[in-house]
């Protein structure tokens, strides 16, 4: 017996090695290994992303004119899709089987994945969520989040606000912040501001059990993260200017810019054709997209406000002007002969006819071909320089100073650099050395290869009008209502030209106060104010030339600056200068005196052909 | 006999097993609470939930606990044939007479209420096989004997699994071989026991040809270091020939199993590919489950995957779940360790009993209680076959809760008198 009794030792070792077996395996599945804790969030949390309001944009006096409406995307995850009474939920989204089934196929397919989240069904409204949002829990995998989606009450300025898209996996490879189907700004300010407007996303943490329903947050919410709205954008838009250029630039192709030469701030920016900004938001965005992207003609997506470049043609003459007086190589009282052109290259580039031979401000007020020849040539021909290249090179950097050829640095999007050639391009183009003054002469009146964007085309006004200088263009006055923010800080520093010598641009000014005192647009004078303007026409080697007229007032401390460009609509006065002029009387004034004027502009159809009424002007 | 000083029922009760009896239910419960916690009805008496119903189980539990202690001890010894005579005749009944449930015919049901004989069924067996052993006369090694009691265990066993397809509550009865082990049975036994589940296991994971190399190359073996007589050789013979055709069995058999069957070994074996939402679910969530408690649990009433249903059965045979998410490792640890103390506690208790009636009831107990919690904490954390049977003391259920406490209790009662010898 003494011997059976000594078995339970035996009993007790192995009672004790099962418990330090099981003790052990415990620890390893509790401590040491990690997969099973993944794996339980995996399946009992769902992460809600919370997403933030983005950011409101206001015009330069609070109007607003860009806010969000609320809308819904039905979410799917294929992977947790069971026992799905298809008909059902057909029923509760109105939709078909043969619908049911594409969408869920496009759901699993790549990129998407039956392991990935994808959108079912797009923005739905307020009602359409409420009525499912109370039966959606009965079907595993679907669930509804929340987004907003971009009004404008105002219908302007589509160009310059941009529109926002859904993040797609080139961007979201790029940057983790953005998931498949976020919005972001795709262009315009929504696309340069976008980390100002789109906040800052929250998450939410989420228990569900094993029918996927909900059971509310984990640990209440310790973990989870709020999210950050978006900051307001006040732009310096004057919205009122701006619905009143966009009306008068209808059915005209072209653009205008109108600039506060003191401030740099940008207080219309017109692309016309333009659009509804209402048009690119929610589901009717891709139709309407392609419908937009059909009009070949008018092109109404194209921004050309910053993304066409045209010869600057008679505007250039005012900064060859510059330079000549600048470089000593021409006074106000200069005098070059013109004989319906450009006499030592027979009557190449070709000109008008007018009085000859004419001073400077006659020159300016024709617009004279043959007198900014000659002063291009003594620039380039300038003895100091010694060598041709030495000059152009020179030449070219007073004229890159006016922000020509080079990005402005505005906070518009996709912004045109243009051009100014350079030596290397001539080198090429005619061989080294084999170049002169004559053989790019065309250069001086700002034709040949030169391009500039309307946007450039305004700021060289504000630098005229700012006797030298420029603040960078830009569209953003005040980020949450702060107009310090650092963002801003670069719009604050003045940039000098080359050209620092007030007394160069007064016998420029005067020049231009000619043109409107008695010149090429003395028909547009506002009574009151005094203003400085100049006509011009770019040769256009696809048609008609382009109208242009670039203008400042008032002459003493100048408050708007306009550069204006309408597509081969012949001369200066006959359109740009009229918009011009009721533009500024719009701004400075509130007031139009010359209905007349407006009349005509409004009804101006430069687009649809027959219907377009040809005035005569004085040039 | 009777000291006549000492009436009150509690004397000479062992107080430290009845403590961590208590403390056991009573984490049990918390942890049913926890497990099926409804938010709607937090109140943990509730009785429309199962934490309430617990409640009424361990009420009537503690109060059969007190009639166990107030009956004679006597009467235990005295009817140990008679009380697993009726429940035979129960359990034979049940399925004739119960109630079906999810496909199971081993209820008798009372409203909300239902009762498995089959969980009483295990103190029966336990009292008459006490009763068998414990006769003067009666010597294990006597292979008859040793046959007669095998009938005590197996009767219950093949009843309860034929008629009532209950695995779990059947396969409990082979715990009783510690028992025998105990009182004499030779250690042989449980070593070819013990090689023959090896052999079982070899001839599912390793290719059978393999196996018969191996066996030969032992035969071979030993050969060359016995004394080569006929004997000998007849028998190293003989037992490779049984090896061989132990394997060859097996892998006949697993062939020749159902589907289902196939696949449960196939999930505790880790052969071929699981699909964990279909056979490997259950393991896998238990293990999600308690694996995720990481080493101080998830606290208290936040544990996500038993509350919201990923662990099936997460308050039966899957409650261990709820502690090991809840309570982490240490818990878990807790947990097991008290089973354990009160399990090698109820052995030292036996060892002390002069009466071997006393003794082999209390092995009896101790190695039940051990065998359930080696399978049901094993199959929670993979390392043992998914056999439904409750963690005692923590599993929902009023029959098991009972059992358990009529088996303890009436060892209590024999132990308190610990000094008299009962036949």
């Amino acid at each position: 017996m003494n011997q059976l009794s000594d078995r339970k030792y035996f009993i007790i070792g192995i009672f004790i090695l099962i418990g330090l077996i099981y003790i052990a395996r415990l620890f390893y599945i509790q401590v040491i290994d990690d997969t099973y804790k993944l794996d339980a969030r995996n399946q009992a949390f769902r992460y809600k992303t919370e997403y933030p309001i983005r950011g409101y944009i206001y015009d330069r006096k609070g109007k607003l004119l860009v806010y969000n409406e609320a809308a819904y995307d039905l979410m799917v995850l294929p992977k947790d899709v069971k026992d799905l009474d298809t008909a059902d939920f057909c029923e509760l989204l109105g939709i078909t089987k043969e619908q049911f089934l594409k969408k869920m196929k496009k759901a699993v397919q790549a990129p998407n994945s039956p392991r990935r989240e994808s959108i079912f069904e797009k923005q739905l409204s307020p009602r359409e969520y409420a009525s499912l949002q109370e039966r959606l829990y009965r079907f595993k995998g679907f669930w509804v989040q929340s987004r907003t989606l971009r009004k404008y009450p105002k219908k302007i300025a589509a160009h310059m606000l941009g529109y926002i898209g859904e993040a797609d996996k080139n961007i979201t490879e790029k940057d983790p912040y953005y998931k498949d189907g976020d919005y972001l700004g795709i262009s315009g300010i929504e696309k340069t501001y976008e980390k100002v407007l789109r906040g800052k996303k929250g998450m939410r943490i989420m228990m569900v059990d094993v029918h996927n329903r909900e059971k509310g947050s984990y640990m209440n919410g310790i973990y989870d993260t709020m999210a950050v709205s978006g900051k307001p954008l006040t732009t310096t838009i004057d919205a009122d200017l701006q619905e009143y250029g966009e009306k008068l630039m209808q059915n005209k192709i072209g653009s205008l810019v109108a600039i506060d030469p003191q401030t740099g701030e940008i207080l219309a920016i017109i692309t016309s054709p333009t659009y509804d900004p209402n048009l690119l938001v929610g589901r009717a965005r891709n139709k309407n997209f392609s419908m937009l992207l059909k009009d070949t003609i008018g092109n109404p997506l194209f921004n050309r406000s910053t993304m066409a470049s045209y010869p600057p043609g008679s505007t250039f003459k005012l900064v060859m002007a510059l330079i000549g007086l600048h470089e000593g190589v021409l006074t106000a009282d200069t005098r070059y002969p013109c004989a319906r052109g450009y006499p030592p290259l027979g009557g190449r580039p070709k000109c008008h006819p007018h009085a000859s031979p004419m001073d400077l401000h006659g020159a300016i007020g024709t617009s004279c071909n043959s007198y900014f020849s000659y002063v291009f040539k003594s620039v380039i021909d300038d003895k100091k320089y010694h060598d041709t290249y030495k000059a152009y090179q020179n030449w070219r950097d007073i004229a890159m100073s006016f922000c020509l050829g080079t990005k402005t640095g505005s906070d518009l999007a996709n912004e045109l650099r243009g051009n100014v050639p350079s030596i290397k391009y001539y080198d090429k183009v005619f061989g080294k050395g084999s170049w002169k003054a004559s053989t790019v002469i065309s250069l001086g009146i700002g034709q040949a290869e030169m391009g500039i964007t309307p946007l450039q085309n305004a700021n060289l006004v504000s630098i005229i009008a700012n006797k030298g200088y420029y603040y960078t263009p830009h569209i953003v006055k005040a980020i949450g209502g702060n107009e310090n923010d650092t963002l801003l800080d670069r719009f604050k520093v003045k940039h000098y030209t080359k050209i620092t010598d007030t007394a160069v641009y007064n016998d420029v000014i005067r020049g231009m106060a000619k043109a409107v005192e008695g010149g090429t647009a003395a028909g547009l004078k506002i009574e009151g104010i005094p203003y400085c303007a100049k006509t011009g026409t770019a040769q256009n080697p696809h048609g008609k030339d382009h109208s242009v007229f670039v203008c400042f007032a008032p002459i003493d401390k100048p408050k708007i600056a306009i550069g204006i460009l309408i597509e081969n609509a012949g001369f200066g006065s006959t359109w740009a200068g009229p918009i011009a002029r009721l533009m500024m009387e719009k701004y400075l004034k509130g007031e139009i005196t010359r209905p007349d004027l407006e009349k005509r502009m409004l009804e101006g159809d430069l687009i649809h052909k027959g219907k377009t009424t040809e005035e005569k002007t004085t040039h | 006999m009777r000291q006549s000083t000492n009436n009150s029922i509690f004397y000479n009760v062992d107080w430290i097993t009845i403590l961590i009896y208590v403390l056991l239910v009573i984490m049990g419960w918390m942890n049913i609470y926890a497990a099926v916690y409804n938010e709607e009805h937090y109140i943990i008496t509730d009785i429309s939930q199962k934490y309430g119903k617990q409640m009424i189980w361990i009420a009537t539990a503690f109060l059969i606990a007190l009639i166990i202690l107030i009956i004679d001890e006597s009467f235990y010894t005295a009817f140990a044939y008679f009380i697993f005579g009726f429940f035979l005749v129960l359990n034979l009944a049940v399925p004739f007479l119960g109630r079906e449930v999810k496909g199971s015919r081993s209820w008798f049901r009372f409203g909300d209420f239902g009762i498995q004989p089959a969980e009483f069924m295990k103190f029966a067996a336990n009292l008459a096989l006490a009763k068998f052993l414990s006769n003067q006369h009666i010597k294990i090694s006597d292979y008859r004997n040793t046959i007669i009691s095998l009938i005590i265990i197996g009767v219950p066993m093949v009843v309860i699994k034929v008629l009532q397809d209950e695995t779990g509550l059947a396969i409990v009865f082979v715990a009783f071989i510690i028992t025998l082990y105990r009182e004499g049975l030779s250690i042989n036994y449980l070593l070819l026991g013990f090689l023959a589940v090896i052999l079982f296991v070899m001839a599912l994971l390793v290719n059978n040809m393999y196996l018969f190399a191996i066996i030969g190359a032992l035969c071979v073996i030993a050969v060359l270091f016995v004394k080569r007589n006929a004997k000998n050789l007849f028998i190293i013979a003989v037992v490779g020939l049984v090896a061989c055709s132990m394997v060859k069995g097996t892998s006949t058999v697993y062939e020749h199993m159902e589907p289902h069957q196939k696949v449960r070994i196939d999930v505790l074996l880790g052969r071929g590919t699981v699909d964990l939402k279909k056979e490997g679910y259950n393991v896998n969530q238990a293990k999600i489950a308690i694996g995720s408690g990481g080493f101080a649990g998830k606290g208290y009433l936040q544990g996500t995957q038993t509350k919201y249903d990923f662990v099936p059965e997460q308050d039966t045979d899957f409650i261990f779940c709820t502690v090991g998410e809840e309570w982490g490792f240490l818990g878990s640890s807790v947990v097991i360790i008290l089973q354990l103390v009160l399990i090698i506690r109820l052995v030292f208790m036996a060892e002390r009993q002069r009466s071997p009636f006393s003794r082999i009831y209390g092995y009896g107990v101790a190695s039940v209680f051990f065998f359930h919690l080696t399978i049901n904490i094993g199959m929670t954390i993979g390392l043992a076959p998914v056999i439904g049977i409750p963690l005692p003391f923590f599993s929902y259920g009023g029959s098991s809760l009972w059992s358990f406490t009529i088996l303890l209790f009436i060892f209590l009662k024999l132990d308190s008198h610990r000094l008299q010898i009962l036949r």
